[in-house]
């Protein structure tokens, strides 16, 4: 088995609470990966920590065997690592051909070019297209994002994610707040992400997590309560005392 | 040397009297009010005109001017600045600097574009000397009474009930809404009070930083130094923000003139970029 | 709907975002109308162009970047100064000159964009305004380069190209004005078109997303940073150059004020902004000065009021209608 993504030691602490507890943590290439845990377990925190968005107070994160422990948020993205947010951080002004455009030309380094048109460049356009189709943001590809309905600005931000051809993806509660019915259409398309990606999948719906994942790590107080294959983790005396027992009433 | 300290701390109590009311204000709403200065400068019109037109002695013109700038700061609060919390800091700076314009021109159209000058009574006038400093007899009796202010609102912030729904709505004030506290009302008195002050510190200030319709713009910049170093969420943090800059201010007018305010705009600069939420502000994440 | 179509689809939706509209070539049109159909306003007409030029540059940062400024008078004042000392001192060469005002002030703008790459708004607004006092008191100080409070005077310039001399009615200073605008607009509308432009979209847009989709906030906010710097400069070198006199009311806080009020009624976010605000502040300014010269002051504080209390809906809704309708007469001509 071969890693993409890896924690050692990981903590972080805001003031005196602590939101991540001496994490070790590995992500195998190509793994259908879920993080669960109690709201306030700090799944979100480790998420920030991996991409750069927050900095750990101690610990070190590897990605692909690299240390990006002090590698910028960009550079990481640059590096194959990519995510989405649990509460949509969407470019609200743009459409979402520009949007995904937006990043797909900062993954063929034309971030820095003054002077070409945007629709000049046939590469661009190309994988902006296929973006597009493959989440099927053709029919409102020219609306403003910000008066889409929010089940479509959740398929934006997986398909913004995904545009930049990460080969670690990290979802964060992808789902949360979707209708029932929109809800198996997103995660239809969470499933048919291509395989040698691999998923880091946030989530608290159980059915869903058990029908994606071959491994489940659970995260509690900041710290992993337990990790396996979803039957060892569902068996696990511990979580369900701690987790899956509250969930399996509520 | 001493006697510039001296200057310099008094200059620093006007400044806090007339900067902390826009603290609170900041802190309170998120709201950048820059026409702050302009209450500032009402008050100093208002001792003048109760000098010179009513006759009134200096020490009853000083609560005329706090009163009538409060008066205003609730009135306004109420009919123009309220539509402004919901909007972008852009368009509240846009709105403030329409404030303070108006207020110049229109100071210039009703009380003329001279300097104007208050009779100060005979007992503070003159300086004395104390153990080899001259000791100004009016720049002693702002610093007492000045302080006075700053330990009065200082307990009164902490200490009171008032205070305490004041702190928990500056900290976050969706918070102390769901906790019932009167956020809005609050803040207009807190807006009125702050005013006031403003204008009494404009009243106090004649006799030292001057007084004509450019005022309001002229010290802007000052305010908003003793804010943005100072930090919004203490009484404390614009009051060693304000007596840093009076000293500054008071020490670089008078050992190298021909730098005028340079020092203290670059000291700013250097100060916002090495600590971006304030001197005196508790860290945050 | 196959593969293929949503790609041209795609390659239309990018082209439509820089089509040249016919309104804007109308306007265009207008502005060199204006010097046939206005041959005595000519001066102001320059005044128009050089403070359309200076709105654009802030629309590149404001607009464009999300960056709030309360001094970008600074790099006005830095590029009026550069250019008239480098008329005086070295060169009468008019387009020498704005090249070395451009570039003083872009360098400037390089140096201090590392003071607005962290903070709040409010901070970035101070930090603006006080590197803007600085200069102010600088150009004020060091008088005997800038000439102080008496202004830096005895510019004489050179012929523009070495044909067209300045003459006293602005013939040529409104030419000049309004083609080194025109050139410097075209570059920033190509500019705002481009993957870079994008990413600052991105950036003021939403600044953690940006950088979760690869983008290098700082290194971008430094590159328009600079580049608006040296359009700003090149709008004070203009000033400059056209009246021959540069005066510490350049550098002023309401100089900066006042373009913030430009972009304000015109529209940040789209260029054009800046040139219609330029136009209507100038306009307004004429009538408040033709009947209340002295407290014009009070009447733009008056408007700014009113304005941010809800009249920019009124003047945005109008202009959109305007836009509109001549968007449509320009449909029904065959393409
Ligand atoms: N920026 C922050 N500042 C202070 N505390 C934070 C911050 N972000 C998260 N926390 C705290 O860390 C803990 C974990 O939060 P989070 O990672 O969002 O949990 P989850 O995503 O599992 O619901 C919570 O107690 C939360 O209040
Ligand atoms: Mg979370």
């Amino acid at each position: 088995m071969s890693v993409a993504l890896q924690t050692f030691d990981l903590c972080k602490s805001f003031g005196g609470i602590t939101a991540t507890d001496h994490v070790d943590f590995t992500l195998a290439k190509g793994a259908r990966h879920a993080l669960i845990g109690p709201n306030g377990a700090g799944k979100t925190t480790f998420v920030n920590l991996l991409t750069g968005v927050l900095r750990p107070s101690s610990g070190r994160v590897e990605l692909k065997g690299e240390d990006i422990t002090a590698v910028s948020r960009e550079a990481r993205v640059g590096r194959g690592l990519a995510r989405t947010f649990q509460i949509n951080q969407l470019f609200g002004t743009m459409t979402p051909v520009e949007m995904i455009a937006l990043v797909t030309s900062e993954r063929l380094g034309r971030g820095r070019q003054l002077l070409r048109a945007l629709d000049r460049d046939a590469e661009l356009v190309a994988e902006t297209a296929e973006i597009l189709a493959r989440f099927r943001l053709d029919d409102i590809m020219d609306e403003r994002i910000a008066t889409l309905p929010y089940g479509k600005q959740r398929q934006i931000e997986i398909a913004a994610a995904f545009a930049a051809k990460p080969s670690v993806l990290l979802l964060d509660e992808p789902a949360a707040g979707v209708p029932e019915a929109e809800r198996r259409e997103l995660m239809a398309m969470v499933a048919g992400l291509p395989e040698d990606v691999s998923v880091l999948l946030i989530e608290h719906d159980m059915d869903l997590v058990f029908r994606f994942a071959t491994r489940i790590t659970v995260l509690v107080n900041g710290h992993v309560l337990a990790e396996g294959d979803p039957d060892e983790v569902a068996r696990d005396p511990a979580v369900r005392a701690a987790y899956l027992g509250e969930h399996a009433h509520g | 040397m001493l006697t510039i300290l001296f200057d310099g701390v008094a200059y620093g109590m006007i400044l806090f009297v007339l900067a902390c009311g826009l603290s609170v204000t900041m802190g309170l709403m998120n709201f950048i009010n820059l026409a702050h200065g302009a209450f500032a400068m009402f008050g100093g019109y208002v001792t003048v005109l109760a000098m010179q037109r009513l006759g009134l002695p200096f020490l009853w013109a000083l609560p005329a001017a706090f009163l009538v700038a409060a008066a205003a700061g609730l009135v306004l609060e109420r009919l123009v600045y309220r539509p402004m919390y919901a909007k972008s800091h852009l368009d509240q700076v846009m709105f403030s600097i329409g404030l303070v314009f108006m207020a110049v021109a229109g100071a210039d159209y009703l009380m003329g574009s001279s300097q104007q000058f208050v009779q100060l009574p005979a007992w503070l006038s003159g300086r004395f000397d104390l153990a080899g400093i001259g000791v100004g007899r009016y720049r002693l009796f702002i610093i007492l009474l000045c302080g006075a202010l700053a330990f009065a609102m200082q307990w009164g912030f902490t200490r009171t009930r008032f205070g305490s729904r004041l702190r928990a709505a500056v900290d976050d004030a969706r918070v102390a809404r769901g906790l019932g506290i009167p956020v809005n009302r609050l803040f207009a008195l807190t807006f009125a009070f702050g005013s006031g002050l403003a204008g009494l510190g404009g009243a106090l200030g004649i006799e030292l930083m001057g007084l004509d319709p450019t005022f309001s713009l002229k010290f802007m910049i000052y305010f908003l130094i003793v804010v943005t170093v100072g930090g919004t969420s203490t009484i404390s943090g614009p009051f060693f923000a304000a007596m840093l800059l009076g000293v500054a201010d008071v020490a670089g007018k008078y050992l190298v003139p021909q730098l005028g305010a340079f020092i203290i705009y670059a000291l700013m600069v250097v100060l916002l970029i090495t600590r971006p939420h304030g001197l005196f502000a508790r860290g945050r994440a | 709907m196959s593969e293929g179509s949503i790609e041209a689809r795609v390659q239309r939706s990018l082209y439509a975002a820089r089509r040249w509209h016919p309104a804007e070539i109308m306007f265009w049109l207008l502005a060199v109308a204006a010097f046939f159909l206005l041959p005595r306003q000519l001066l102001i007409l320059n005044e128009i162009a050089i403070l359309g030029l200076f709105a654009v540059s802030l629309d590149l940062i404001l607009g464009y970047a999300g960056i709030v400024s309360l001094g970008h008078a600074a790099f006005f004042g830095f590029g009026a100064y550069a250019a008239g000392l480098f008329a005086k001192h070295a060169s009468a060469d008019p387009l020498a000159g704005l090249a070395v005002g451009m570039g003083a002030a872009g360098l400037l703008g390089l140096l201090t964009s590392p003071l607005i790459l962290r903070g709040s708004d409010l901070t970035r607004l101070m930090v603006t305004l006080g590197v803007a006092l600085i200069l102010g008191e600088l150009a004020n100080s060091l008088g005997w380069l800038t000439g102080g409070a008496d202004g830096l005077q005895g510019i004489m310039m050179g012929s523009v190209l070495g044909l067209f001399e300045f003459d006293i009615f602005g013939k040529v200073a409104y030419l000049y004005s309004l083609a080194v605008l025109f050139v410097l607009f075209v570059l920033a509308r190509r500019i705002v078109g481009s993957p870079f432009g994008l990413s600052l979209r991105a950036i003021r847009d939403n600044p953690l997303r940006a950088s979760a989709s690869g983008v290098p906030l700082h290194w971008r906010l430094v590159a328009v940073y600079t580049l608006a710097a040296a359009y700003a400069g090149a709008a004070g070198a203009l000033l400059a150059q056209t009246t021959q006199f540069v005066s510490l009311d350049v550098l002023a806080f309401h100089r900066s004020a006042d373009l913030m009020l430009v972009l304000i009624i015109g529209g940040a976010g789209y260029l054009y902004g800046g040139l219609i605000g330029a136009v209507a502040f100038k306009l307004l300014q004429d009538v408040i000065a033709s009947f209340t010269p002295q407290y014009w002051m009070f009447w733009i504080g008056l408007f700014l009021v009113l304005f941010v209390l809800g009249g920019r809906e009124l003047i945005h809704g109008g202009i959109k209608a305007v836009v509109g309708r001549v968007a449509r007469l320009g449909r029904r001509s065959p393409t």
